[in-house]
Parts: C-alpha cells; structure tokens; sequence
C-alpha cells in the first residue's frame, strides 16, 4: 500500500492527502467506531474524571438558573443603563460559535471542499450544542422567563391573547435562531444515518441494536438509499448555507435596528457574519485539536486540514478589523458628537481594557497566519484558538454592555460589572457545552465515516494515479 | 385633587366593620391571631350566622378560607379607620359615600416653625397622598417634598408603638396616674421642651400651663429652627417681627447664605414667589425677569439657580453684609473677584431701589439679619413685608435657652421635664450633654413618634400619634391659621402634643378634637360657630386669621452698636458649616424611605450625608469622593466620608444635619454621619478652628448621577470633547437679539421616515417643562412616588443603577469647577410620537395610545428589557428584584402596613417587568370618567393635572391637550424657547422643554 502512495514529493507539500496513514476502509471504521463501541472499562479513566467535572460544572449552571428565576434578574449585575449584559453578550458568543458548523457542513461541501469530512460531524455537533447554550440566554434574560417561554412564540395563548409585535428584531431571533436549530439538527441527523447503520450492524449488544435500528431509519446502503441520501444532503446543505448569513444577520439586527449609539449601525449584518465564523471556525480548532490528541486522529485531522482552517480565521479575523476600522471611521465621519463620543470611548473609556483586548485578539494575534509555520504549528493554533474566542467574547462585550453604559444623556451614564452569579451561569453553560460534546464524542462518531471512506479511496485512486505523471485536480 | 365638600364622613351607618383586633388599633402579626380573637368571633357570627358555625368549630377548612378572605379584606377597613370620634355632622347623605372612591380633607404640616396648609387624598379612611391646599397662603397648592414624604412616615412600623416607664412598656393609664402623682408645687421644678410651638391651641395650653405652676419655664429648642431671624428682627427693630420677603416683588434679589429655593424653607412659599418673576411667556415677562445673586459657603439649591454667586465661608458672609452696607453709600473701586462683585452688587441693588430685596439665611447670625433689614429699608424695597410676632413670658427659645436649661438639669434644678415631641437627646448641640443632663431629672416624660435617643433616656415615654392621625392646628409666620385634620386613628395608639398637656393639666377636655375644637369655636359667635367650624375644615384656613402688616423702622444705631464682625481666620483651622438635610431635615425623616432615597438636589447622593469640600481642598489633600476623614476640635470627633462639591468655598466644609441617628428605626439607624457630634453651641451653623485629616479609610456613596456635566469627558487629550445640548439656555440679552437661539443649539437635519406618519388628532396629552422656573426641589420625584406607587430601593441597589424615580432630576454644572452654576432638569418619560421603545418590545407590551400616550401594559411585559435600551433617555425603570417585597422583608414589616401607602388606581408591579412614567394615566381616567358621569360637558383635556405638575411649586410643569390651541401646554409649546431634546433622533417626544433664559449682570458676566 505504501508504495501506491508515493507521490511527487512537491505536491506533497502543498497538497497532502487529506487521510494520512496506511488505513484501508476496514481500518477507518475499526479506528472510529472503537471510541464508541469500547466498554465503559475500556474508555479511559481520565475521560470519567473530565465528565464528571464538567457535569459538576452543568449543576452549577442549574443552581444558577435556579437562584435567577426565584430571586430576579438583579441577581445579575445588570442595571440602569445596562440592560443587556453578560446576558447577550453570551448569547451572541455562543450563536456565533455555532456558525462554523453550518459553514463547514453546508457551504464547503456545496463547494467540494473534501477537506470538510474529517471535521464537518464534530462541528455540526458543536453548531447544535452551542445554539442550546446559546438559547439559554434569551429566554432566562427576560424578567419572567415562565411568560416569555411561551409568549415570544406565536402559538394562541388565552392570556396575552394578541399577536407577537413582529417589528421587534427579538421576534426575529426567536424565528432565526429556532429555525437555525431545527435545520442544523436535521442536517446532522441526516448525515449521522448511514454511520448509525455501520454501528448497528457491527453491535452485538441488544441495547445498541434497538437505538441504532431505530436511528438508522432502515439503512442497508442500497443504491437506493445512498442516492435518496445524497440528495436529501444537498437540498439541506443548500437550505442550511443561507442561514449562515441570515442567523447572525438577524441577530445583529437586535443592535443595529435600535437607536443607540454603538448599535445603531449598518455594518453590522456582515460583520456579525465573520465574527461568528471567525469565532466558530477557532472554536472548532480547539475542540479538534484536542480530539485529536487524545483520540489519536493525526491520520484523519491533518496539518493541511488545520492550515486550511487556520487560513479562514486569518480572513474571517481581518474582515472584523476592517469593520472595526470602518466604525471608527463612520463615527467621525456621520458628525453626530453621541456617535464619535462612543467610539472615542469604546477605545480610551471605563472599558478601553475590553476594546484592546478584543482588538489585540481578534486583528492584530491572527495576523500571525499570514505564515505558513504558524498556520502549521499546533501549540500556535491552539493558543491563538483559544484567543480568538477571548476576543470575540470580547467584541460582543464591548458592543453590548459598553455602548449602553454611556449613551445619549450623561446624566443617566453608569458602569457594569459583573456579579458572582453571571461569572458561574457562563461558567455553567461552557460547562453544558463541553459535557455535551464530551458525551457525543464518547456515545456517537465523531468522524463521519462514510464521507471519510469516500476521500480516502478517492485520494487513493488519485495518488496511485499520479505515479503514472497524471495531474491531479482538487 | 379637588377637595370635597365632604367634611366628615359618618361611617356609623355603613355595614359594622370588622373589630379591630386585640385592643384597638394595634395590629395582628398573623392570621391566626386575627381569628383567635372574641372580637373577631363575636363579628363572625353576627355576620355569616350560617357559616359561623363551620368557622368557629373549625371544621371546614374550605369555608374557613373563603370567610377568612373576606374578613381579611373587611377587616383592613377597620383597622384604619376614620377616628370615630367626630362633632362634625356629615356634610351630605350616606348615599354619597363611594367606597374605592377617594375622599380628599385638608390638614396642615409643621416643619421648623413654618405651617403649610395640605389636602391630603384618603381612600377607605386611609391616607395615600399629600398635596398641597391651595387656600392655604404658604402652600398654595404646592408641597415640598418632605411634607408629601410625611405620609410614609404614618405606616412607619418603627414608630414608637407603646408607652414606656423606664424602658419597660407600659399603658397610659399608669401615665396617667404616676402624672397625678406628681407634686409640682408651683412648678418651680418644673420645666417643659418643645419644638417651636405654631398652635394656638397648645399655646393656650401652655400659657394655662405657666399660670397653675407660677415658677415652671418653658424652653423651645428646635435643632433648625427660625431663632435667628426672630433676633434680627428683634435687633433691627426693637420688636418681634416676622419677615415676609416678597420674591415675586423683586427684581434684584440678594441671598445672604439664604438657602430659599431649598431646605432652609420649609414651605413652597419662597419657591412659589421667586419662580413668579422666571416665567418668560409673553415679551412684557422678558422685563420683569429677576436677577438673584447668592453669598454662601455650601453649593446650595439656591445657589445653583442664581446669576452670580460668590462663594465663601459662612463666617465671611458677616463682613460681606457690612460691606455691602458701606458699597451701597461709598461706591468701592472694584479690586478682586469679591471687590468686583460687591461693586456690581451694590450698583445693581441701587438701582433695582424698589424692587431690590436683601435676605439672610437662617443660619446667620442676627447681625445679618438685621443688616439685611438695614439695606432693605436704605433702599426702600417693596419687596419686603413684616407682621407682629407674638411673644409669650417665661417661654425662652433657641440654643442658648436649651443651654441654661441643661444647666439647671444638671445643676439638679429640675424635677420634672417635659419634652413634647422633638429627640433633643440627638439634636441638641454635643457641648450640652443632654442625655447625661437628661438622666439627671428624676420625673423626664418625653413626647415623641420614635423610641429614638431621648426616649432611652427618659424614664417615661409617650408615643406621639402622627400629624395626620390628631387634631390640631398651625399658624403661619403670616397669622394664618390651619386646622390639623386627622386622616387616621392613631395606628399605634399615639397622643399628640396637646392631649398629653391636656392630661397633664387634667383638663376637662382630653380629646384632640374637643381641645381644638372648643378654643376655636369658642371665640365665635354662638350662632354661627358650627357652620363657621365646616367652613373652617372644608377650606382648611380659619378666615381672618391673616396677621395685619406693621411697618417697623430699622434702628441703624444699635446695629452698629452690635459687636463688629468676628475676623473670620481667628482661631485657625478649617470652618464647618451645617445645614439641613433637604432629605432627613434634622434627623426626624431619617426613618422614612421616601426620603432616604430621594436623591440630594445638589449632591445627588442618596441614603447618606457627606462632609463636602471644595475642589480645591480635595485637589490639595488628594481626597477622592468617598475617603473618610476626622474633624476634630477639642475633644470632639466626626469621621465622616468627604465628596468634592464644585463650588463649595475653600477651607470651609459643610456637613448637613440628620443623618448618623444612634437610634431611629430600621431604615434610618446609622445611615451616614451624625454632624452633631461636633456642633457646639457657640458653632451652632459653623465654626472655626476644626481640623481635618484623612483616616484612610473609604466609604461607597450611593448616588443617582454620576457624570455631572454635558460636555463629554476628555478622553484623548487631543480631541476636544463635546458639549451635548441637553439643557439649553441663554441669556435675555441673547434671546432679545435672536429668539430662535435655544432652537439654534441643536442641528437637526431634514428628517424623513419611510412610513407614513400618524396624524395625531382629537386629544392628544403633551408636556411642556420650562426649565427657567424649575429649581430642582424635587417636590415632584417625591409626588410621583407617592402617586404611582413607585418602590424604594435601598442603598446597594443604587449602588447598581437600579433607582425607581419615575420623574428624576438631571443636575449638570456648568463652567469652571471652582465657580459653576448648576441646571436642573427633571426628566419623565418623553413620550415619544415614534417612541424607540415600542418597535423593539417582542410581545407588545408597551404600546401607544390614540391620545399619544406611551402605554405600559405590566401584565403583558416578559422584561427583556429591550425598551430599556433602546430608550434615548433611560426613563424605564425595571423590577430587577421584588422590590416592595425586598423592603418589607428587609423591615421585617407585615405586608398590610405598607400597603396601606399605596394608591389604588395604580397597579403595584412585580419583579421582571419594566416600568415608567404614565404621564398619570389614572389622573387622566379619573377627570374623564367624571366629566363622562357629568354629562354635560365634553371631555377636553381640561383639568387633568399630573402629579408632578399639581406639586410643582415653581409650576414649571405644564401638561395638557396640545390640539386644545387654548390649552396652556399648547401656548407654551408655540413658544420659541421651546425645544425638544435629542430632536435629531426623530422620536418626537411629547415632553419638551422651554430653554433656560438667565438674566446676569453684564458687568460681572465677563469675569
């Protein structure tokens, strides 16, 4: 086998094979369905210990949630004039860390891109865990979430007993992030099918027999079905990609259709959109990263995988710095003295340290990308990972909370901070997500194995046949 | 608030309400208690004979709850009850009486020898707001915010609640006997402290007082009080006059360290006046716009709304008063800032002749005073008017009659004491020792409504029923005389002043109402005297009680002969000056929240007092706002947190009075600094030679605005930082020129809105606030709590941002921070036309009105708090907790007390939801209903007040139907001063402003 894969060693370079390693197809399953077919014995201890933090972390979030609802928002540190807070900013980070998925699903793989399959199951799986933390945020943000539950849907209700105000941007987020959720499940449903079916068959427990068989919807990978599956993916793919536009759009409409200073903003549907795939893409570099060292996915996750995610956060990150430009620039040059107050105090205010902090993260560290020993360094990405979400978090802080601490009347101007219970709920739902993608890495694969398969006895033709001097075109 | 015709309403006829429990009006602590009474069983059977039997047995747990929620509901009714004591037949037939419907009575409010007449809201026998009468000559239908305040202070459940006879309860009966006890003799050791006495009635008790004990003295001691201007009075004329400055009279107007406009007057009076003359509607108002210039230590309210200001300490204002006496016949040559002033001053003042008016504050000493009467009478001013005052032997009032008294109580002079009502324990200068002295007297009864410093050391202590809970009466520096109405039997079973003489003289009437009732009606003629009485009640004034004005000559020789000013570095130090609290006045509302959290009018601060220093003096000393430091003189200590005020004299701090109460209640025990500690009585007002050191230590203050100004802070030292034109004003000189100036402040471009606009026809409410009147009292923020039910905080929320003002109060300074001046706005909801807030709202709960109202539907509000945001103004108020129920909680008081308070045409809202000013909405209802049940008129608009507009006291509020092209709001709304803010926003908002128009002296306006 390995001597098919010699190739040019040139190309090599700049276009490796996307699965590395001398694996053939039996190999694949063996090596991913091994994490979830392995008895509770057998998975190690270390994963037990990391579960369990992390479920702690998941009760810390209930007893938050607890406190909030039978005391009042005030338990938060918001106030007058800061309305929306840690709440939002929350939210906002955690849809925005949602998007990768969708992108990476939906969009690359509209565009062929193979490089997506050793990634696209964990970042769908990602998309929906963050969406579920993010929806936490807007319906226990409000003052009596046991009211707005229901009565932000437009479902008939025999006590508000009117329609929702559709002019409201939060009516919108209902619908674009419920209708973001539903898809993006589906679409990792869907995806997840032909891989339950291999599980199912390879089981030998009753248990996983029955829940497969019912996940699996029947698969045998007929020619039928694999072609009724195609299509299916498609027609999702394509329903999914407009909603990686829409979703943050939408969400951004909550600031930039008000009045206030700082929010009240044109640029922000585009920009809301690289930010969120800029934050989603680095998210998905910090999970992947760490799968891949611990699962030993080298042969499946490799470098030219991480270089090519490496080079979307160095666009996505330099299309928030031009934006970040542009407002500045808008704010001097719109001539009202509220919109260029903010922006000079965005930068040298109360909270200068939050705007550095999200400019130096999220422009300035990702401009270390423009070489490719950075792309191609772990320890680098990982580090500039984990900053990028700082700086987004960052980005959603400074625009949220910072703007409506000085807004249009200084005689109502104040200052935010924090309390103890907004620390532990965003602790809390970093806690869900982790236990979450924690128990679908462990219970589900992680890689989806029939695309996988795919690429490689794709790359296999491929590479057997550049031996014989043809080019090859990816 | 109309007042009805209804005098006493007879509730003899209306169903038996349920029996107060246990005796009288104490209250139950739960229901169980309320049920286990004979009382309570007793009703039941009289009232469900049927189902008596099922509650008494206790078998049916159902129809026992269904019984137990309508007693509970009926049982309410009695407990606060009309007094059922009553003389007066009932005005009109029992059919009239509308339950739920509220009944409004007149009453009267004593504040620090100042009366102002009230009408005072009840429903079902419960009062829930205060207004002012607008009969009433020094309320003219304005209330200041400590009069409307008064009211909580009914409910308060820390009031003193039982007799006390050594500290151990006890009942008036054994009062009444240990009294009889007694052997005064011929009262040689006897002695009697009260407040300054304003009743006729209680001044007739005193004088039979002083008639059966020959040899007993009576001593007035009030903490703030009007002593000095009765010495100067006394020093320039030889006789007791009181002083009537006629602000509206004036057109150049001089405050020597007079703070009128704020908490040294206690009525609505001067602000009244004063605003007369700062109302510019036509151009004729242009001419008579007054010029006021204020000398004072403390940046005071006044002193924020005057043309020039000169700040210094108070002891200067001596030698500035004397000076000025010399400028008015010597033209002195200009020199430095205080030469030039005083030049310009005294030019302006001579000029004015007639129309100039020279005042003196309180807190001066007589000398001052009586200079003042000096310039006045030099000019002839117009603008000031003198009645007699009346004088009575053997009663002594002020400091030094406090002090002789402490000498005689620690001398062992005194047997028996007699203090009706006040807390001198607290009050009373520190030199004086009270408590110690106070402890020495065998026989000390202390009147009071609080178990506060003096009851502890008192061996008897009375409760003092509230003002609106007995009879009584007031007269005001002016003769007129009010009747004292109660609103309410006593909740805690208190005495007034005069019931507790009337035991003491074991008179033969014991009754408040008997004693009030028969000297008054007994100096009228027979026939008449009971209509007379209705009258009397019904108007809230007794006619012809107007006292004649005299016209006393100033005796220039013996000021002169006066000593000469005190050298103001004499003895070194820094000067402390104290002033009374706008909030806690000397400590008495200490324990009412309204007040606590009503911020400052200058300060901003809310649930504390501070020692305030000048910029200067924090710049020198590195104190920020908040550092704690030590003033000490002799043995006497003060730590106390420091805050720069702009405009606060050097070397000078000034401390106000009131706070740091030892013992008051749950709300106002050792909230902030007890400036008592280091007021003596030769440094009554301020005093030199104190020193001030930092003791590193620092305290949070909790205040309401923290960025003062409307220029934009500099944030990079190269860019010039805005000013925002929020509060816009001029200059007449300006406005003369070019009329559309305060229009001009603000470009707003041709706007255009893609949707069509809504044509705003039929009634449509708007507001107009003429900020050239509006002297930042904040009368209103406290009427608005009042009316709308708007919940108190406490200090740590503040602390978060998290106010509830409905109506707030914008203060910036402008200028330099050593000499600002200072703009106050009050701010309600704007009520935009295309109100940001209501698009945003994601289930409709804030929507508007056909009559262009910004409605709140609470039911409907989920608390996203988008609105909040989303509102250029930040008028919306969110229940971030149960505030009502955090307060109760936190007071450990029984949720039907407090909720006595509330009115109930507006809803109490929850936690969760968000909330704002209404415009009054419920006013609105409630004037259209009756003009609907009236029938014969249609309902314009006309006669719908707000409640900030009903209480303002510079009516500088109008409201109304901007259609109604005769409407005033409409009139002022044409004018060219008026403007709206943030206009280029596009809101549209229905409250707009009429741009300040200030009058300064061109002579001094360029330094």
């Amino acid at each position: 086998m390995s001597a098919v894969v010699q190739q040019d060693p040139q190309l090599m370079v700049v276009n490796p094979p996307l699965v590395q390693g001398s694996k053939d197809l039996h190999d694949l399953t063996e090596q991913i369905s091994s994490v979830v077919e392995a008895k509770v014995y057998e998975t190690p201890l270390k994963y037990w210990i990391t579960l369990m933090c992390t479920g702690s972390v998941v009760l810390l979030l209930g007893a938050m949630l607890t406190y909030l609802v039978s005391t009042g928002i005030g338990v938060w540190g918001n106030n007058r004039p800061v309305g929306w807070a840690w709440d939002i900013t929350n939210f906002v980070f955690w849809i925005g860390i949602g998007h990768a998925g969708t992108l990476i699903s939906a969009i690359l793989f509209l565009f062929r891109q193979k490089w997506r399959t050793s990634i696209n199951r964990s970042a769908e799986a990602m998309t929906l865990f963050a969406v579920m933390c993010a929806g936490i945020f807007p319906l226990f943000h409000t003052g009596r979430p046991w009211r707005a539950f229901y009565w932000l849907f437009p479902i008939p209700n025999t006590d508000l007993n009117i329609w929702q105000n559709f002019r409201s941007p939060l009516i919108w987020d209902v619908f674009a992030v419920s209708t973001y959720f539903t898809v993006s499940l589906l679409f990792w449903f869907t995806g997840l099918v032909p891989d339950l079916a291999t599980l199912r068959d390879r089981t030998t427990s009753k248990v996983r027999q029955v829940v497969f068989g019912i996940l699996s919807l029947g698969w045998r990978g007929s020619a039928r079905h694999w072609r009724h599956y195609e299509q299916a993916y498609l027609i999702l793919a394509g329903i999914s990609t407009p909603l990686v536009l829409s979703v943050h759009s939408v969400v951004s409409f909550d600031f930039a259709t008000s009045v206030i200073p700082g929010w009240h903003t044109t640029i922000f549907p585009p920009y809301f959109v690289a930010g969120a795939i800029f934050s989603g893409f680095a998210c998905v570099m910090t999970l992947l990263l760490i799968a891949r060292w611990t699962l030993n996915l080298q042969n499946l996750i490799t470098i030219k995988h991480l270089d090519n995610m490496n080079k979307i956060i160095l666009v996505t990150g330099s299309v928030v710095g031009y934006a970040y430009c542009t407002e500045f620039f808008i704010a001097w040059y719109s001539g009202s003295i509220y919109e260029r107050f903010t922006f000079l105090n965005r930068a040298f205010g109360p909270y200068w340290w939050a705007a550095w902090s999200m400019y130096t993260c999220n422009v300035f560290i990702p401009q270390l990308y423009w070489f490719r020993k950075m792309r191609t360094n772990l320890w680098v990405m990982f580090v500039i990972s984990i900053t990028t979400n700082i700086g987004m978090w960052f980005e959603r802080f400074v625009i949220i909370a910072t703007s409506l601490t000085r807004d249009f009347l200084p005689s109502s101007w104040g200052y935010f901070s924090p309390t103890w219970v907004d620390i532990c709920t965003f602790i809390g739902t970093i806690g869900l997500f982790l236990t979450l993608f924690l128990l679908f890495a462990r219970f589900l694969p992680m890689i989806a194995i029939s695309e996988v398969k795919g690429v490689a006895s794709q790359e296999k033709h491929v590479f057997a046949g550049q031996e014989e001097g043809s080019a090859t075109l990816r | 608030m109309e007042k009805t015709s209804l005098v006493n309403i007879t509730l003899s006829n209306s169903p038996s309400p349920a029996p107060a429990p246990v005796t009288g009006p104490e209250y139950w602590r739960s229901l169980d208690q309320l049920a286990d009474t004979p009382e309570f069983r007793n009703w039941v059977q009289r009232e469900f004979p049927e189902d008596a039997a099922a509650v008494l047995d206790g078998n049916s747990r159902r129809t026992m709850l269904k019984i137990m929620a309508a007693s509970f509901g009926l049982a309410g009714l009695a407990a606060c009850s009309r007094p059922e004591y009553r003389l007066a037949p009932q005005a009109r037939g029992r059919e009239d009486y509308v339950p739920g419907a509220p009944y409004n009575y007149t009453s009267v409010f004593s504040l620090g020898g100042h009366a102002a007449g009230l009408v005072v809201q009840t429903y079902e026998g419960r009062p829930s707001k205060i207004e002012g009468n607008p009969d009433h000559p020094t309320s003219m239908g304005a209330a200041t915010a400590l009069a409307q305040a008064s009211l909580l202070s009914v409910y308060d459940p820390d009031r003193s609640k039982a007799v006390l006879d050594g500290g151990k309860e006890s009942t008036w009966e054994k009062f009444e006997a240990a009294v009889k006890g007694l052997s005064l003799g011929d009262g040689s050791g006897l002695r009697f402290l009260s407040g300054t006495v304003i009743s006729p009635t209680l001044e007739s008790l005193r004088a039979d007082a002083l008639k059966k004990w020959p040899k007993a003295k009576w001593v007035e001691y009030e903490s703030i009080a009007r002593d000095n201007e009765r010495a100067g009075a006394m020093l320039a004329f030889g006789q007791a006059v009181n002083v009537h400055p006629q602000f509206d009279k004036a057109k150049v107007i001089l405050s020597l360290d007079y703070d009128f406009l704020g908490a040294d007057f206690p009525t609505p009076l001067a602000t009244k006046l004063f605003s007369k003359n700062r109302h510019v509607d036509s151009e004729a108002d242009l001419e008579k716009l007054s010029r006021l210039y204020v000398v004072e230590s403390q940046f005071s309210l006044t002193g924020a709304n005057a043309e020039h200001r000169l700040r210094m300490q108070g002891g200067e204002v001596q030698k500035f008063a004397a000076d000025l006496v010399a400028a008015l016949s010597a033209p002195p040559a200009g020199g430095d800032k205080r030469g030039k002033f005083l030049a310009a001053l005294a030019k302006d003042l001579k000029a004015a002749g007639k129309e100039a008016l020279v005042v003196a504050g309180p807190r001066q000493p007589a000398i001052v005073h009586a200079l003042a009467h000096q310039i006045n009478q030099t000019l002839g001013s117009g603008a000031v008017t003198y009645t007699k005052a009346s004088s009575a032997d053997r009663v002594d009032s002020g400091v030094d009659a406090l002090k002789a008294l402490t000498g005689e109580m620690t001398g062992g002079q005194v047997s028996t004491l007699i203090i009706l009502g006040g807390n001198p324990a607290y009050t009373a200068p520190a030199d004086l020792q009270f408590g110690a002295a106070l402890a020495k007297v065998a026989n000390s009864i202390h009147l009071g409504a609080e178990d506060d410093e003096t009851a502890a050391a008192a061996k008897w202590h009375l409760p003092e029923a509230h003002y609106l809970e007995a009879w009584g009466d007031a007269q005001s520096t002016d003769g007129v005389v009010a009747i004292q109405q109660p609103m309410i039997e006593p909740i805690f079973g208190g005495k007034s002043a005069i019931e507790v003489m009337a035991v003491l003289l074991d008179s033969k009437d014991r009754k408040g109402l008997d004693l009030v009732k028969n000297f008054w009606t007994l100096q009228w003629p027979a026939a008449t005297r009971e209509n007379t009485w209705r009258k009397t009640l019904n108007d809230g004034v007794i006619a012809g009680t107007q006292a004649a004005e005299v016209k006393p000559t100033v005796d220039s020789k013996k000021i002169q002969a006066a000593p000469a000013p005190a050298s103001s570095s004499a003895s070194g130090g820094i000067e402390v000056g104290f002033v009374p609290s706008a909030t806690t006045w000397d400590g008495r509302f200490a324990n009412n929240a309204w007040m606590q959290e009503a911020p400052d009018p200058i300060t901003k601060l809310v649930w504390t007092n501070v020692a305030l220093i000048s910029p200067a003096m924090g710049r020198d000393k590195g104190w920020k706002d908040g550092d704690m430091v030590a003033l000490t003189r002799g043995n006497l200590k003060l730590e106390a947190a420091v805050m720069v005020q702009p405009g606060h004299a050097d070397n000078a701090v000034t401390i106000a009075l009131g706070y740091g109460r030892p013992k008051s209640g749950s709300v106002g025990t050792n909230v902030g600094y007890n400036a008592g500690l280091i007021r003596t009585s030769d440094s009554f007002w301020f005093g030199q030679g104190f020193a001030i050191a930092a003791t590193g230590a620092n305290e949070v203050l909790a205040n309401t605005q923290e960025h003062g100004s409307m220029e934009e802070p500099q944030l990079v030292s190269s860019i010039k930082p805005n000013t925002r034109p929020l509060v816009r004003e001029t200059t007449v000189e300006e406005y003369k020129k070019n009329a559309k100036v305060i229009e001009e402040m603000n470009e707003v471009p041709e706007l255009d809105s893609v949707y069509p606009q809504l044509k705003w026809e039929g009634l449509q409410w708007g507001m107009a606030i003429d900020l050239g009147a509006c002297t930042g009292c904040n009368a209103c923020v406290v009427a608005c709590q009042a009316e709308n039910n708007v919940p108190v905080v406490g200090k740590d929320q503040v602390l978060r941002g998290r106010e509830m003002h409905w109506i707030r109060m914008d203060r910036y300074y402008v200028g330099p921070v050593e000499d600002p001046r200072a703009v106050e706005q009050p701010i309600p909801c704007m009520q935009c036309e295309n109100a940001p807030c209501e698009n945003v709202c994601p289930v409709q709960a804030t929507t508007h009105s056909p009559e262009g109202l910004n409605d709140m539907a609470y039911n409907r509000c989920v608390g996203t708090r988008y609105c909040a945001n989303n509102c250029p103004f930040k008028v919306r108020h969110f229940n971030f907790l149960d505030w009502h129920k955090n307060f109760l909680e936190r007071r450990r008081i029984e949720p039907e007390l407090m909720s006595m308070v509330y009115n109930p045409d507006v809803t109490v809202r929850m936690r969760g939801i968000m909330e704002k000013c209404t415009y009054c909405v419920q006013r609105i209802q409630e004037v259209r209903i009756a003009t609907k049940t009236d029938g014969r008129r249609e309902f314009t608009g006309e006669g719908v007040l707000t409640a900030c507009q009903q209480t303002c006291p510079a009516d500088a509020i109008s409201f109304g139907n901007i259609n109604d092209p005769n409407s005033k709001v409409a009139k002022l709304k044409k004018q060219e001063r008026n403007y709206a803010m943030l206009a280029e926003l596009d809101v549209r908002p229905r409250t707009t402003y009429l741009g300040r128009l200030r009058n300064p002296n061109p002579e001094l306006e360029a330094s």
